[in-house]
């Protein structure tokens, strides 16, 4: 069967920088960010794990001998000892984990309570909705951390598990208004009025229909109480407020801070648990930011876009044309001759041959 | 106008809540709490003793109520009671030596902040992909630092170990505050490091934030009927996106108002600045009660006006704001 | 010899319509093409597509969505964004103050710039959201004037004001938000906009999909009257064709990305030439005349990742052949028709030639492309 020649229908365009196959793993295609996130607070959560376990001294042994009292770090102390004498990596492998569990368990109570009011709030709607609104913005119009020396100055004991329910007590305030939010705009969508139509109970159509659309935003909550509750329970622990005799990583600064460490020059005191803090920190907001990117479409196409093109586009420039030869003087001399060693730039200068219109197009 | 009112309203509210929660939670404590307090104050006139008695409940006073009433019409003139770290000095007299070291620091520092971190971002939302992406990793490690952290690092490797900064204080010791030169340039140099440790903590949010909005508010149609419209670049970026995107960034500045202030103070231990701060570690690490609750309520106040202030700037900028309450 | 476009383009005294007659093209786009360049693939949402749009008249371009109408009407203006690519053909833009046709994909940002709304102007689909809230009215129709006419401000007000009378909104309209106005009042005020420096063709992106049918109505009479009045070409873009054939000289009806059909109103309402075309006039009911039976068209457009072969139309198409798959669909020659220009992609309708698959020579294949093969 003779047909006529194939019309140029495909341009060869250059090749992309990256082209992954389209039957990609949920794991490969999240952001670079949000898997560095994961594998740092992977790390964390081991070590809180097992660190205490492997600890070399009991944190709060001292040891009087004045040789050992603020000692660099040797081959016995790793991580050298504080001004009595105690082993600073024991301290913090311990420090860790209490700072974890503290912050994980007010991030569950907390994130907890914030869906809960959140979706009450937006579900009932009327006066409740109206009064959990004003409690939840007076809460978070409020500064956290003077409250919470207020109150956690009054209690008469002020372990572990009083931090954690005041941690929690002011740390659902601001999810609890996101999700009210999503919500709000959820609630007045087309297939929850068509469940309600069909006669399903309100709670059922909160457990099956709302929350399971507001995951990432829960996911998301949870992210930002867990680094809320290591930065509030750190600095708590270095005012002095909370309980000075369990090892937390706050706890290892406040006696850094008070036997002056600083001025002696013992930075192994007082970088390792900051740092802890730090990173773990780190870990969280790059998860919080691969959540947003999952779940903004288009903070995650604008980032596959920058990947993508060759060059780096501005929002205001023209739509590139690749048949087009560049207008002179976009380029200077020195980079052209620099580009014609690159192999990208010979494919495309290809390309652009092959699909130049003749001398004669252009005009009718 | 409408809408300032409210907004006023709610803060009349929120400040409330805060005198409340002050007042009642030594009420429910169980009465050791109260009695340790007490016997705190080595000697004291019996007047002031019954001062106290009236402030924490203690004895027979007059029903609660009344407390409640004299409570208020004591904070509204501005009587925080006495201070017992620092007896017999009234805790308003401490306060208002330790205000305006705060206020000028974070205040100034914060706006600062604010400003660079702003523009940063609509520069990295416009440029997307552009350098400025490289620093974003580095950027969301420092937002994670802890203020104070991030404090003792640069107060050792810049003061201890290379005598560039003073290594904390207000001013030189020795000097006399007052409207003299030597003074104020002692007082703004102790202060460059502090406010550069905020500066830098609080940059990145701000330039984050700006950011991720900037790049929501580019994907709106307008900006591309700018752009079709043949303006000019400027124009289309700071006129018809950025304009719009600093809205949603003004009421984050707001919210965030609270957590830049509480993170202030906690730095201001380290460098042992003669703010609110250390006067707050101070009354902590005595039991000072008066002094710790008058410390949160005049803190809660002064974050509850700067929203206020926030909002009147949301209103200048916002057209939809003024007429939406109207209608 | 191009025309410098960097700065207002001058209007050569008493020499209006120099050396072009009215009826002549004034954008002529020549095999476009527009790749999306997408993580899972490129995607070809335009695919070479030639049409011309003549000085005064109204082209409607009618199209599902996701045909390409707007990628195309925007990607003729290059204002399409990343991960957009013009991967071929030109478009010829020659206003009436031109001496000679100038290729728009050809041009640098800062020409482009001047051709932007002074010669090109665009009205887009929801005005709520393409006017800035955050400005007045009078800001948004100043600084396209102020930009491209370099006028004064007082003056530029007042042509603002006079840009207002001629949608028929009060002036003191100016002062307000958008925000502030009704959807029909908005959409005049960027039809307003659209026609303040006087542009030589009007692109509207489904201008009154938004809107209900009565205020839709004034909106089309409005559009009419200011095209007499003020001799733009109009690219109408929409889903709608019942509207165009009252309101359009010509149809042109696109379908994943390709030119089905081009063709006069009248000849495409009375003796469509495509089956998809002829699929789309049986899909709205007629006010008057016999009753006839309601038919969509079942189905759904081609996945544009990975485009089948040959007329992209065939699994929905009641009259293809397997031939059909084989074919280089291109337009061509309608020559039972009343219409010079009346062109189609299907080979079925044109009686006179044979088997498309047998003797592809016979398809009358533009100059254009029979120069790309050799």
């Amino acid at each position: 069967m003779a047909t006529a020649p194939p019309l140029p229908i495909n341009v060869e365009l250059p090749a992309l920088e990256e082209t992954p196959p389209r039957q990609l793993g949920r794991w490969r295609r999240l952001p670079l960010k949000a898997k560095a996130g994961v594998v740092l607070l992977g790390f964390f959560v081991l070590v809180a794990i097992i660190g205490p376990l492997v600890a070399p001294y009991d944190p709060g042994f001292q040891n009087p001998s004045p040789a050992l009292s603020m000692a660099a770090p040797s081959a016995a102390h790793l991580l050298g000892t504080t001004q009595s004498g105690q082993d600073v990596l024991s301290q913090l492998l311990s420090g860790i984990r209490l700072t974890l569990e503290l912050a994980l368990l007010v991030g569950v109570i907390a994130g907890a309570l914030s869906v809960i009011v959140g979706v009450a709030s937006a579900f009932l709607g009327g006066v409740w909705d109206e009064l959990l609104s004003l409690l939840t913005n007076v809460f978070l119009v409020i500064p956290a951390l003077p409250l919470l020396i207020v109150l956690l100055g009054y209690l008469p004991h002020t372990g572990q598990t009083a931090t954690i329910l005041v941690l929690a007590l002011l740390g659902w305030p601001w999810g609890a208004r996101v999700i009210r939010a999503q919500t709000l705009s959820i609630r007045n969508r087309d297939f929850i009025a068509a469940s309600r139509e069909s006669g399903e109970r309100g709670w059922r159509i909160i457990a099956f229909e709302i929350v399971p659309n507001e995951v990432s935003l829960i996911a998301a909550n949870f992210v930002n109480t867990v680094l809320y509750a290591i930065g509030a329970s750190v600095a708590l622990a270095f005012i002095g407020v909370t309980n000075l005799s369990s090892w937390s990583l706050g706890t290892m600064l406040y006696w850094a801070q008070s036997q002056q460490a600083l001025q002696f020059g013992a930075w192994w005191w007082f970088v390792p648990p900051g740092l802890a803090v730090a990173l773990m920190g780190t870990s969280l907001v790059l998860l919080n930011t691969g959540i947003d990117e999952l779940g903004n479409p288009r903070l995650r196409d604008a980032n596959q876009r920058a990947r993508i093109n060759g060059r780096r586009l501005l929002p205001t420039d023209p739509t590139p044309v690749l048949s087009a030869t560049l207008p002179a003087g976009r380029q200077s001399p020195v980079m052209a001759f620099m580009r014609s060693f690159s192999r990208s730039a010979y494919v495309s200068d290809r390309a652009q041959r092959l699909s130049a219109p003749k001398p004669s197009e252009g005009q009718r | 106008m409408p809408f300032i009112l409210r907004r006023l309203g709610f803060y009349v509210v929120a400040a409330w809540v805060a005198l409340t929660v002050n007042f009642f939670l030594p009420r429910w404590v169980p009465g050791n709490a109260v009695e340790a307090i007490m016997s705190k104050f080595p000697s004291l006139q019996p007047a002031a003793y019954h001062a106290l008695e009236a402030m924490l409940g203690v004895g027979n006073g007059g029903s609660i109520w009344h407390q409640y009433g004299s409570y208020l019409v004591d904070v509204l003139h501005l009587n925080f009671g006495i201070s017992s770290s620092e007896y017999p000095a009234h805790v308003s007299t401490l306060l208002a030596q330790t205000i305006p070291w705060t206020l000028v620091l974070v205040g100034t520092a914060t706006v600062i902040a604010f400003f660079l971190g702003t523009l940063l971002g609509i520069l990295a939302g416009w440029r997307h992909g552009g350098w400025l992406e490289r620093l974003l990793p580095g950027l969301m490690f420092l937002q994670a630092i802890p203020y104070f952290f991030l404090a003792l690092l640069l107060l050792y490797l810049l003061a201890v170990n290379v005598h560039i900064f003073p290594m904390g204080q207000g001013y030189a010791g020795g000097l006399i505050p007052g409207w003299n030169w030597s003074f104020i340039s002692s007082a703004f140099f102790h202060s460059l490091l502090p406010a550069f440790t905020i500066v830098i903590t609080s940059v990145a949010g701000w330039m984050l934030q700006m950011r991720n909005v900037m790049i929501t508010t580019i994907g709106e149609d307008y900006v591309l009927a700018a752009q079709a419209k043949g303006l000019r670049n400027r124009r289309v970026i700071f006129s018809y996106a950025a304009r719009n995107a600093l809205l949603p960034q003004l009421q984050g500045f707001g919210l965030a108002l609270g957590f830049v202030v509480s993170g202030a103070i906690v730095m201001e231990i380290v460098f042992s600045y003669p703010g609110i701060g250390l006067l707050l570690l101070n009354s902590v690490t005595s039991d000072d009660y008066p002094l710790t609750q008058a410390i949160f309520l005049v803190i809660t106040f002064a974050v509850l006006i700067a929203n206020l202030i926030v909002d009147l700037v949301i209103v200048a900028v916002d057209p939809r704001v003024r007429t939406r309450e109207a209608a | 010899m191009t025309t410098d476009l960097s700065g207002p383009v001058p209007v050569p005294a008493g020499q209006a319509g120099h050396g072009r007659f009215a009826g002549e093209p004034v954008l002529s786009i020549r095999d476009l093409s527009v790749v999306y360049r997408t993580m899972a693939g490129d995607v070809r949402a335009v695919d070479q597509v030639s049409m011309d749009l003549n000085a005064g008249e109204i082209v409607g371009l009618v199209g599902e969505s996701g045909s390409g109408k707007s990628t195309l009407a925007y990607g003729a203006t290059r204002l399409l964004r990343a991960p957009a690519v013009i991967t071929g053909g030109s478009v010829l833009y020659q206003g009436r103050r031109m001496d000679t046709p100038i290729d728009v994909l050809q041009l640098s940002a800062g020409q482009l710039a001047g051709l932007r709304w002074q010669e090109i102007a665009i009205v887009f689909q929801s005005a709520m959201n393409a006017l800035n809230p955050v400005m007045s009215v009078h800001n948004q129709l100043t600084d396209v004037i102020r930009t491209h006419l370099r006028v004064p401000r007082a003056e530029a007000t007042e042509k603002a004001a006079g840009l207002l009378d001629m949608v028929g909104i009060p002036r003191t309209r100016l002062r307000s938000y958008p925000h502030e106005l009704s959807g029909g009042m908005r959409q005049r005020i960027m039809i307003a906009m659209a026609l303040a420096t006087d542009p030589e063709v009007v692109i509207m992106d489904e201008p009154t999909t938004a809107l209900d049918v009565v205020v839709q109505r004034e909106i089309l009479g409005q559009i009419l009257e200011l095209k007499d009045r003020l001799g733009f070409a109009v690219l109408f873009i929409t889903h709608d064709l019942s509207l165009l054939l009252e309101l359009a000289d010509r149809i042109a009806v696109m379908y994943a990305g390709e030119l089905m059909e081009i063709g006069t109103a009248t000849e495409i309402h009375h003796e469509p030439a495509h089956p998809y075309t002829k699929r789309l006039l049986h899909s709205f009911p007629a006010l008057h005349g016999p009753r006839k039976e309601l038919a969509g068209i079942p189905g759904t457009p081609p996945d544009l990742h990975s485009p089948p072969p040959g007329c992209p139309f065939l699994p929905r198409c009641t009259e293809g052949t397997d031939a059909c798959s084989h074919i280089d669909v291109r337009l061509a020659r309608v020559t039972s028709s009343a219409d010079p220009e009346h062109m189609t992609a299907c080979p079925f309708v044109l009686p006179d030639r044979p088997d498309a698959a047998t003797s592809g020579s016979a398809l009358s294949i533009r100059p254009s492309t029979e120069e790309l093969t050799s």
